[in-house]
């Protein structure tokens, strides 16, 4: 086979920056590198036009206001921005505030940064589809809810939250709704002026932008009030002050336009390609798939490998790049807490792997995935004695373990 | 803007070198990982940053360990203030009176929430008065803040005696020196300050990144939270090429120092002599500046109409900080010098770098002494 | 995490390999760990009629160092009496395979898996001898 190794398949982590987004970046990064800020001079004026370009691009992408967006540093300073500023503006009318466990971290820092000082939070539990009861999340709301923050597409699971329908109870209890939609763009169809989302957070580098770059659109009717998180010369209405990056700005308004342009397309070869490794992998026995596979996102496959150990799984695998359901920590493994939000075992959460696919994976890449993946798992399930177990038939929640 | 157009505005943004795009291109283009992922894609990106912290650490004297990366000065600054104020509860916090305002409000922010916050105030030379700071302190003190260069007057502010008294009185010191980096010599150790600012943009870096410098032994609690990166004090994904961009123009800055410094300081010179020569008030002078810096007002002259038509000639220059352009407020720092609100509200500041060359100093000095007689003649017929 | 090149070695070509007739009454097995810690060791060794080890097999759910702290000892035991495999001990594989701190508890586990074959197998032939 002559595919290029390691392949990547870690779309959800980064995306490598287009070649079409990287050359209309240059020309910020060379000759027109002044300050958006400085209105004294040209250099400044061809600087704020081109971020006022992108502002658009951005804007059209999920149809909104341009006005309605406001640059950040990335999506982790767009949710804090959104989470920390929307529950400081209203916390005269209540301090409660509803998420839910399977949130990124940069949701879930902040809300816990909030309980410290001084608030409530519901982190709701989703279903094992990775799917979002709304009775539940009707039954969480309280008198003093004035948040609420839901993601629109799972960076591990890649499953797709009926924003709308979660948005409508919001607007009818009055809580502000923030939506974190950095694994959402070009991958969904988002439409702010039917949507009832009153705060939602972009990220460039998950669609094919640069990092260090990101938006988060703040709804002007009705009006979301906002307290700034970083103070200073008054940038982006007062919301967001410090030096805004032009190449960044002009890269991510570019990525987004043609996310906006190819999504259609991209979105149906992204999806065969999905079906291919699929299938591929459903070839090999005790198999789970994490999340919902219907209401998901065709670029994210989430699969468990039953009867092998996480770690030894990662370095038989290390011929493509993908990421584990374990985060390493210096000591021990930790799985993922979306898994075992899900209800997933420490061990299937532990032997998992996302795939995430993207713009530039073929399908020689697939097929060399699938074929490494039936032999690498077909290795170490012959090193298992679990799997052995398994073979003879032994239950293995029956089986008295040995303390260690 | 056209190809005549000649920039001195280095202290509102420096174009990026091209050593240093350079370097940044591939971190752009196929060097794409993410540094958190354990994959060889997010390994090369991770040492990349590593390498880019060991660089920034060099320029100014400090450890590795000692570098958090931030998206740039703004960011920084607010992340020192908020972040070491944050973590004494309530207390007061000290700033200069020409503190930039990513300073200046993040204090007024807290003071919003119930911290307290005094002003540090300046001579008319624009120096903060260091005897000031012994009677402002107390044991509520939980950060001082100083700029080591004004980034509109350019001149430099006593910090290690600054950071000696307040050492004296058990607080902290932090220091903005995002203006002073790559134009005179930064020595985190030397200035023995506990946090120090640096912003990548001001120094041909690319814009997007900067770097608190601290102290390990001082506590400080992040800003922006979730995912860990930088140790926990500053989550999200890192911006890999604009790090890596910060890095390169860090070694190039102290490769250059010397060299930049005997061909900018002349120029300077020569500029301020023709200044002089059309009558105009340069403030700062008498104290040490910032080479590459001047900072100066006509006597009867709008300093925005003369800004504006210094821009239609093709000169680039800013009337006060770029930030605060958009106002036509007097500047706050010759304010707070006591420079008459008139004076104040005409001043110009030319910012030089190293691509700057003295046809370009008489060309500006010619179109200037147009510029100023042919206003002087306009309000002379609205009088 | 950075594997030392003798446990890459044991990972990519695992020694040993396999399972031996459990019910044997030559054959000692050895099975330590819990699948939720992450390690689980099969370990059985078969011995002639001079008690000394003459096949070793195993099998290991773990991770790399797991895999090759099981693979090595499985070398080592074959040629030794059942006292002198007991003696093995946990710094020798550890130090062998030039094991990090946080995977000394692999050659724990392996120690441990290498302690019990050998009682298994003692308690076998100390009910033969009784019957």
């Amino acid at each position: 086979m002559t595919v290029k190794t390691p392949i990547y398949l870690d779309y959800s982590a980064t995306t490598p920056v287009d070649a079409r987004v990287a050359e209309k970046m240059i020309p910020y990064l060379t000759e027109h590198f002044g300050n958006p800020a400085s209105r004294s001079h040209s250099f400044g004026w061809v600087a704020e036009k081109a971020v006022e370009n992108a502002r658009e691009e951005v804007a059209k992408l999920v149809n909104a206001d341009p006005r309605e967006i406001i640059w950040t540093s990335g999506a982790t300073e767009s949710n804090n921005l959104a989470i920390k500023g929307a529950a400081h503006f209203y916390s005269g009318k209540g301090k409660h505030i509803i998420t839910v466990q399977t949130e990124h971290k940069a949701v879930i820092d902040p809300v816990r940064e909030l309980e410290r000082l001084g608030f409530e939070a519901t982190f709701l539990q989703p279903e094992p589809n990775g799917l979002l009861d709304l009775e539940k999340f009707k039954a969480a709301i309280r008198p003093d809810t004035v948040l609420a923050s839901v993601m629109l597409v799972n960076n591990e699971i890649g499953v797709i939250q009926d924003i709308e329908a979660i948005g409508n109870l919001c607007r009818e209890h009055g809580i502000i709704f923030h939506v974190d939609s950095a694994q959402a763009t070009g991958k969904v169809a988002i439409d702010l002026e039917k949507l009832p989302v009153d705060l939602m957070s972009f990220s460039a580098h998950k669609t094919y932008g640069p990092k260090g770059i990101g938006a988060l659109y703040v709804r002007r009717k009705p009006r979301v009030r906002l307290e700034a998180q970083m103070h200073g010369g008054g940038h982006e209405r007062g919301l967001r002050s410090g030096t805004l990056a032009t190449h960044q700005i002009v890269g991510m308004g570019e990525a987004f336009r043609i996310a906006r342009e190819e999504m259609e397309l991209e979105n149906a070869r992204i999806r065969r390609l999905r079906d291919r490794l699929l299938s591929g992998l459903q070839d090999i026995e005790e198999v789970y798939v994490n999340g919902d596979l219907k209401q998901r996102v065709p670029h994210n496959l989430n699969i468990s490998f039953n009867f092998v150990e996480g770690e030894s799984l990662i370095m038989a695998v290390k011929d493509i790049a993908v990421s584990s359901g374990s985060a390493c920590t210096s000591a021990s493994l930790e799985p993922s807490y979306v898994l075992r939000a899900l209800g997933r075992s420490d061990e299937l959460a532990h032997s998992s792997i996302r795939f995430s696919i993207g713009r530039f994976t073929t399908e020689e890449d697939i097929d060399y995935t699938v074929a490494l993946m039936k032999s690498k798992i077909g290795k170490l399930r012959e090193l298992s004695p679990l799997w052995e177990m398994h073979l003879e038939g032994i239950d293995l929640s029956k089986v008295e373990w040995a303390a260690h | 803007m056209n190809g005549t157009d000649i920039y001195f505005d280095h202290n509102a943004t420096t174009a990026l070198d091209a050593g240093v795009l350079e370097t940044m291109l591939p971190f752009m283009t196929q060097q794409h990982g993410n540094p958190t992922s354990r994959h060889s894609f997010g390994r090369h990106t991770r040492s990349a940053i590593e390498r880019a912290r060991e660089q920034v650490a060099d320029a100014v004297n400090a450890h590795p360990s000692q570098v958090i990366f931030t998206s740039g000065g703004t960011e920084t600054n607010n992340l020192a203030i908020t972040g070491i104020a944050s973590c004494y509860g309530v207390s007061q916090i000290v700033t200069s009176a020409i503190e930039h305002p990513c300073v200046h409000r993040p204090a007024l922010a807290m003071k919003q929430r119930g911290w307290k916050h005094a002003l540090l105030g300046v001579d008319q030379n624009g120096t903060v008065k260091t005897a000031l700071l012994n009677t402002l302190l107390n044991t509520e003190t939980s950060v001082v803040s100083v700029m080591l260069a004004n980034n509109e007057t350019g001149v430099i502010q006593p910090v290690t005696e600054l950071a000696e008294i307040a050492r004296r009185h058990g607080t902290t010191l932090h220091t903005d020196a995002v203006q002073a980096l790559g134009k005179v010599r930064v020595d985190f150790a030397e200035l023995n300050v506990h946090a120090m600012t640096l912003s990548s943009h001001k120094i041909n870096g690319p814009q997007g990144a900067g770097a608190l410098i601290l102290d390990k032994r001082i506590d400080i609690q992040p800003i922006i939270h979730g995912g860990g990166q930088e140790r926990g004090l500053r989550s999200g994904t890192e911006n890999v090429a604009a790090i890596v961009g910060f890095g390169a123009a860090c070694e190039l800055i102290q490769a250059r120092l010397s060299q930049q410094d005997a061909h900018i300081r002349p120029l300077r010179e020569h500029l301020e002599n023709g200044l002089n020569r059309l009558g105009a008030v340069v403030f700062g002078t008498s104290i040490e500046r910032l080479p590459n810096t001047s900072f100066f007002a006509f006597n009867e002259i709008d300093g925005e109409t003369l800004v504006m038509a210094l821009d239609r000639k093709g000169f680039a220059v800013a009337s006060g900080s770029a930030c605060s352009s958009d106002s036509s407020e007097p500047s706050s720092v010759l304010l707070a010098m006591g420079v008459e609100p008139d004076l104040a509200k005409g001043a110009i500041r030319v910012s030089l770098g190293i691509d700057n060359s003295r046809e370009q100093i008489d060309a500006f000095l010619a179109v200037l002494e147009q510029e100023i007689t042919r206003l002087r003649q306009l309000t002379a017929i609205a009088v | 995490m950075a594997y030392s090149d003798k446990v890459l070695d044991h990972y990519e070509n695992p020694r040993n390999v396999g399972t031996l007739d459990k019910n044997d009454p030559h054959v000692g097995t050895g099975m330590v760990g819990a699948p939720a810690c992450g390690d689980v060791m099969k370990l059985q060794i078969k011995v002639n009629d001079s008690g000394i080890i003459e096949d070793a097999k195993f099998k290991t759910y773990g991770c790399g160092s797991a895999i090759a702290s099981s693979s090595l000892v499985t070398e080592w035991l074959k040629g030794k009496s059942l006292d002198e495999a007991a003696q093995i001990k946990n710094s020798a594989i550890a130090e062998e395979l030039a094991l990090p701190p946080v995977k000394i508890h692999c050659s724990v586990l392996a120690e441990d898996a290498i302690k019990a074959a050998v009682a298994d197998l003692k308690a076998k032939q100390t009910d033969k001898e009784v019957a």
